[in-house]
């Protein structure tokens, strides 16, 4: 017996998220024989992002574009989605965790009165039952649980599954008007890009990060360049966020964001377990310290001792070279 | 105004997790308020100190969680509720709980963490604003109340968000949002006579079957362990020259040359 599954994809800069990919192969492994895929895209022009979603194998993708949902706001989203929800009484809701994901979720899991597993990292199915792997403690552990009833709402943790690569018959987009909800109790008044746009963390298959040894702000700008380089993301350890050498938004750890990209490069980073706890799952992890003794080399599948102002620059125009030498 | 914090005791986030038969071990092991939940309770006794309020912090848990709920009072929180969990077994059922209670109690800002660093799925306090008909904002770095009306900001994915809300509503805290304070000694010595209400199940009018799990965990695992790898030797350019070339080969850009 197939399933019905709705899939909230999702859009940066009108351009669909590969998680939303991710989030459509998970779909497609629950939904079964004779399943029913349904996508949905919320935003403000969604027209691109969608014919990307529909180059994919399923029943339809639905849009709903609106001005408002320019920006994400949990009343204005909820709005959009949930008279779709309502009209195909999905068996199962799967969602990016993502800001905006893992903030709607519980939203349409309370509206279903239904259970929910966040941030999942692998999805095994054998036959009916089927169980659902996440993190505990930052990645400290990993539990498996299971629905003992329906319906299901699922958010996966991008980079982790496999992302759809089904070229089927164009599946058809439906536009469905936006209804703003009533009352209008909350409004997005403003929005500010922050700094220079860099990739979102959590999605980067390279993350650079730095720690106390960077010493300051300014420690920070050949980091940012060796990012750059590998279009990669800048992340940094809580030491470094508490000295004020940059934003909270960039801390990985317990507290802060766990990532896991295919190369994590620590720069003078001791290795906190709070920090490890954020890392660790990373698929190849470089560390650069000027202390041997750091804990970070007992993780790290490639240690360099030395001072990263020296390595870092370096290794950014070695890295610069031969990218250049195999492009021209 | 009338201001109530969500909030959870969690491990340290210096504590390391071992299994003893299949469970985590929680022997030895220091408590603290989930900081995301701390950076809630000090924004809302900010707001007593600064506007006037009354602050009321309400905890799930078995009864150690008291510990937490008086830290809590002893930052300046003037009454806890805790509210007996156990018969509570997943997000759904502990916002249902809650939701049970808020509905007989008059608020006018709900706090509480983004997430807690122990199940991290940040579930149940947007669980119990969408029950409750309330609007929400996640992971806000800053708060402004001005009458019946709340501005926050906040950030997602790059960009910063500030977004106006009618309260009643929730509000999350991300990191940023404060600095929280340490509890004083008279705060500590104050704290153990403010009120710490225990209320159960039957209390708030739930049955078992309201409440029973619709998920279950069925497995608990440890991350393999990671081996300490290799030390690159040779001067810094030896040594930038074969972290290029590991790091082109780890990106798929091994062509490089």
């Amino acid at each position: 017996m197939g399933k019905t599954v709705l899939v909230i994809a999702e859009q940066k800069d009108q351009k669909l998220r590969q998680v939303s990919l991710e989030a459509l192969a998970a779909a497609r492994q629950l939904a079964g024989d004779g399943g029913n895929i349904v996508s949905v895209l919320v935003g403000d022009n969604v027209d691109a992002a969608a014919q990307q979603l529909a180059d994919h194998e399923q029943s339809q993708v639905v849009c709903v574009a609106a001005d408002i949902l320019v920006s994400y706001e949990a009343e204005h989203y909820f709005a959009a989605v949930q008279p779709v929800i309502d009209e195909v009484k999905p068996d199962i809701v799967i969602l990016p965790h993502t800001a905006s994901g893992r903030d709607l979720a519980p939203k349409i899991a309370c509206h279903l009165d239904a259970g929910q597993i966040s941030d999942v990292v692998a999805i095994e199915a054998v036959g009916e039952d089927v169980t659902f792997k996440r993190p505990i403690y930052a990645g400290k552990a990993f539990e498996t649980k299971r629905f003992l009833t329906g319906p299901w709402v699922v958010t996966i943790r991008p980079n982790n599954l496999q992302a759809d690569a089904t070229n089927g018959a164009a599946a058809p987009i439906v536009k469905r008007t936006y209804t703003e909800p009533t009352p209008m109790r909350s409004q997005v008044v403003d929005v500010q890009r922050k700094g220079s746009d860099t990739r979102d963390l959590t999605e980067a298959k390279v993350v650079v990060s730095g720690g106390r040894g960077v010493r300051s702000a300014d420690g920070f700008a050949p980091l940012a360049e060796l990012a750059e380089v590998l279009d990669g993301a800048l992340g940094a350890s809580r030491a470094a966020c508490d000295a004020g050498y940059c934003d909270y938004s960039l801390q990985i750890g317990q507290t802060g964001k766990v990532v896991t990209p295919d190369v994590y490069i620590a720069c003078g980073i001791s290795g906190a377990i709070q920090h490890l706890a954020g890392m660790s799952q990373s698929k190849l992890i470089i560390a650069i310290n000027k202390d041997g003794e750091a804990p970070i080399f007992d993780i790290a599948d490639y240690g360099v001792v030395g001072d990263l102002f020296e390595i870092v620059p370096k290794l950014t125009e070695k890295l610069r070279e031969k990218i250049t030498a195999v492009r021209s | 105004m009338n201001v109530i914090v969500l909030m959870k005791q969690t491990f340290d986030t210096e504590e390391r997790i071992r299994l003893v038969d299949g469970q985590i071990a929680e022997d030895g092991v220091k408590w603290i308020i989930n900081p995301y939940d701390e950076y809630a309770v000090e924004e809302a006794v900010r707001l007593k100190e600064q506007q006037g309020a009354s602050v009321t912090v309400v905890s799930v848990g078995n009864e150690d969680v008291a510990q937490a709920l008086r830290t809590a009072l002893a930052m300046g929180a003037d009454e806890a509720v805790l509210i007996d969990g156990t018969d509570l077994h997943d997000e759904r059922a502990i916002a249902k709980a809650l939701s049970a209670y808020l509905a007989k109690t008059p608020f006018d800002v709900l706090l509480a963490g983004n997430f807690s660093i122990d199940n991290g799925a940040g579930q149940v306090a947007i669980r119990v604003a969408h029950q409750l008909g309330l609007p929400h904002v996640a992971a806000i770095t800053k708060l402004a109340i001005d009458g019946g009306k709340a501005t926050c900001v906040r950030e997602v994915d790059g960009d910063v968000q500030t977004v106006e809300v009618q309260l009643p509503a929730l509000f999350t805290a991300q990191q940023g949002l404060n600095e929280p304070r340490y509890p004083s000694l008279p705060g500590i010595m104050k704290a153990k006579k403010k009120p710490l209400t225990n209320v159960t199940l039957g209390d708030l009018g739930l049955s078992a079957d309201d409440v029973a799990p619709r998920v279950a965990r069925i497995d608990l695992s440890l991350p393999p362990k990671r081996q300490a790898g290799q030390r690159l030797s040779g001067d810094v350019e030896a040594q930038a020259e074969q972290l290029a070339d590991i790091i082109l080969q780890a990106t798929g850009q091994a062509g490089a040359r």
